[in-house]
């Protein structure tokens, strides 16, 4: 149902580091589920509309308000590398 | 009777009558944890001198002659997914191991204003993703029935609090199932609310179209009290509403009642089975009316569900980075992308990064329309067929799970036969309708959750009929 290097593909997607033995693992069990999964295909779902959050939910505006967060220390606190109270991460572009 | 075997208005009771203090109640309850918790690790962490400080608060009201609201004074636990500013919250899950919440949940906000005792944080699976509280990064929970079954999950820390008295109530999240399974698999209350009615804010997302707070409880009333508590509309969540709730008392004679024939299948435990089959007669003997319904959508519900889940979580977990809170390997990582491969491999459990790969595929390029827009079309059908039944009965009463709480280790080789429990939990998540379980006998001498399925909206109607069930037991 899912390859190897499917896996390996979806990974990199989704971020996530696999080594060689969680690729082996992931590619049986992913296509167990997926098998299992299967079963949508054969269901017809006719001309049905698609479903998500409650149907008393339409759209939910607010006014676009500038507003000081109060725990802003706490946030930069929580940053794994920061500099002068910004996120710090790896070189993005080089040049 | 201990002070940790009473209910929240046997505890406010005594409390307005001064018979006992919030102190005295406190401290009973944390004797409980440290009796207990090693055990059964129910808890992750245990907020001692808060507690004891709130305690003394409402000690100090009552002590002034002022009206203190329900559930002032009385102690509580929370499910490690549920933020409290300054407190640890780590989900379970060894990237959150050190975080601290810079904020607190709306649902922490309006206990806290009614003057509730928060006693700790409760284990679960990591990121409230399973049906046994066996994925935790920081160790499995027991069954305080047996100690060699699981709780239920993912919120088995708040059932297992409630059943062993280390709590007088708890909060849990559930998503498919993961307040009423580990409701049954302990034999307490549990109530997942309907969709929008309880604030979200705060609550780590897992699947935000299907995720909600609720009360796990010793009684019904009890998941009333903590409900009326918890709910209403937040500006903070924008997917909460605004609905006022009906009295709804009901009468059990001419109550009508649907059982769904897809409910009683070939994997029941026939012991289970008779257990809620004797629960429904007991209604019938009461006066209800019942009646055999056919929810057809139970058959593809789980696949429905775990598409939904999945891709849901895919994107709300895509936060977890290494880059702005949590477990990172930005030192050693040579660029950005490793910064993020290799802090995700190593902070997540491997149920959590399953159903990101999960999720991932169901969204990738060229799978989008087969699984997620088809699951999504399969989920109205699935409302609609809850809405046709409901125009016909005022509740749908089913069982939780096709078996008692299993034993730890059973169903961990095998992420499908755990998927699996949550087979008449999920279908309530996918609909957005109020559900309850409560003990209703037992088998094979461990808990049987009867789950009491209502309307959009009728959760009052939902203790009505709950609250016949522990007054026919009586």
């Amino acid at each position: 149902m899912i390859n190897k290097e499917e896996v390996q593909h979806i990974a990199v997607l989704a971020r996530l580091g696999l080594n060689e033995k969680e690729i082996n693992k992931m590619e049986k069990e992913l296509s167990s589920i997926l098998d299992y999964m299967e079963m949508l295909k054969k269901v017809d779902a006719k001309d049905s509309a698609t479903s998500n959050y409650s149907d008393l939910i339409e759209n939910t505006m607010r006014e676009d308000q500038v507003k000081k967060t109060a725990n802003r220390d706490k946030l930069v606190a929580a940053f794994p590398a920061e500099k002068k109270g910004f996120i710090k991460v790896k070189t993005v572009i080089e040049v | 009777m201990k002070l940790s075997q009473l209910n929240i208005n046997q505890l406010h009771q005594g409390l307005v009558k001064k018979e006992f203090s919030s102190r005295e109640i406190t401290k009973e309850f944390l004797k409980q944890i440290e009796k207990k918790n090693k055990e059964i690790f129910a808890y992750l962490s245990v907020h001692k001198e808060s507690a004891l400080a709130q305690a003394k608060k409402v000690d100090a009201l009552i002590a002034e002659k002022k009206e203190i609201p329900l559930l002032a004074g009385i102690p509580a636990a929370i499910k490690d997914i549920i933020m409290i500013e300054g407190e640890k919250c780590t989900a379970a899950s060894k990237i959150l191991a050190d975080y601290t919440a810079s904020f607190s949940a709306t649902v922490i906000k309006k206990l806290e204003d009614q003057g509730a005792v928060i006693l700790g944080k409760t284990n679960m699976d990591e990121f409230a993703m399973g049906s046994s509280t066996e994925n935790s990064a920081f160790g499995v929970t027991r069954n305080p029935c047996d100690p060699e079954r699981v709780p239920g999950g993912s919120s088995g820390g708040s059932a297992a609090a409630v059943a062993s008295d280390m709590c007088a109530y708890a909060l849990g999240s559930d998503t498919g199932g993961s307040i009423r399974l580990p409701a049954s698999f302990c034999g307490t209350v549990g109530l997942k609310p309907t969709y929008g009615k309880v604030s979200r804010y705060g609550l780590m997302a897992y699947a935000s179209s299907l995720d909600q707070i609720g009360p796990l409880t010793k009684t019904v009333a009890d998941a009333k009290i903590v409900y009326d508590a918890i709910k209403g509309k937040d500006p903070l969540d924008s997917t909460s509403v605004e609905v006022k709730d009906k009295e709804e008392k009901m009468d059990i004679k001419g109550l009508k009642i649907g059982v769904p024939k897809e409910y009683f299948v070939k994997g029941m435990d026939p012991e289970v089975e008779k257990v809620i089959r004797e629960t429904i007669k007991k209604y019938e003997k009461g006066g209800a009316i019942i009646e055999e319904i056919s929810l057809a959508g139970t058959t593809y519900a789980l696949p429905v569900y775990y598409i939904i889940a999945t891709s849901e979580a895919s994107s709300n977990l895509a936060r977890y980075d290494g880059i702005k809170y949590g477990f990172s390997k930005m030192k050693d990582s040579q660029n950005l992308l490793d910064v993020y491969l290799q802090s995700r491999e190593q902070g997540m459990g491997e149920e959590v990064r399953r159903r990101i790969m999960l999720g991932t595929y169901a969204l990738s390029a060229g799978y989008y329309d087969a699984y997620y827009i088809k699951a999504q079309k399969l989920r109205n059908i699935i409302k609609q067929d809850f809405a046709q039944a409901f125009a016909k009965v005022d509740v749908i009463l089913a069982p939780v799970s096709p078996t008692v709480a299993f034993k730890i280790g059973d169903k961990t080789a095998d992420p499908m036969s755990m998927y699996l429990a949550d087979i008449y939990t999920i279908s309530v998540n996918l609909a957005g309708l109020p559900a309850m379980s409560l003990p209703c006998g037992e088998a094979h001498d461990l808990p049987v959750g009867l789950q009491i399925i209502g309307p959009e909206f009728a959760e009052n109607k939902i203790f009505s009929v709950g609250q016949m069930l522990e007054d026919l037991k009586k």
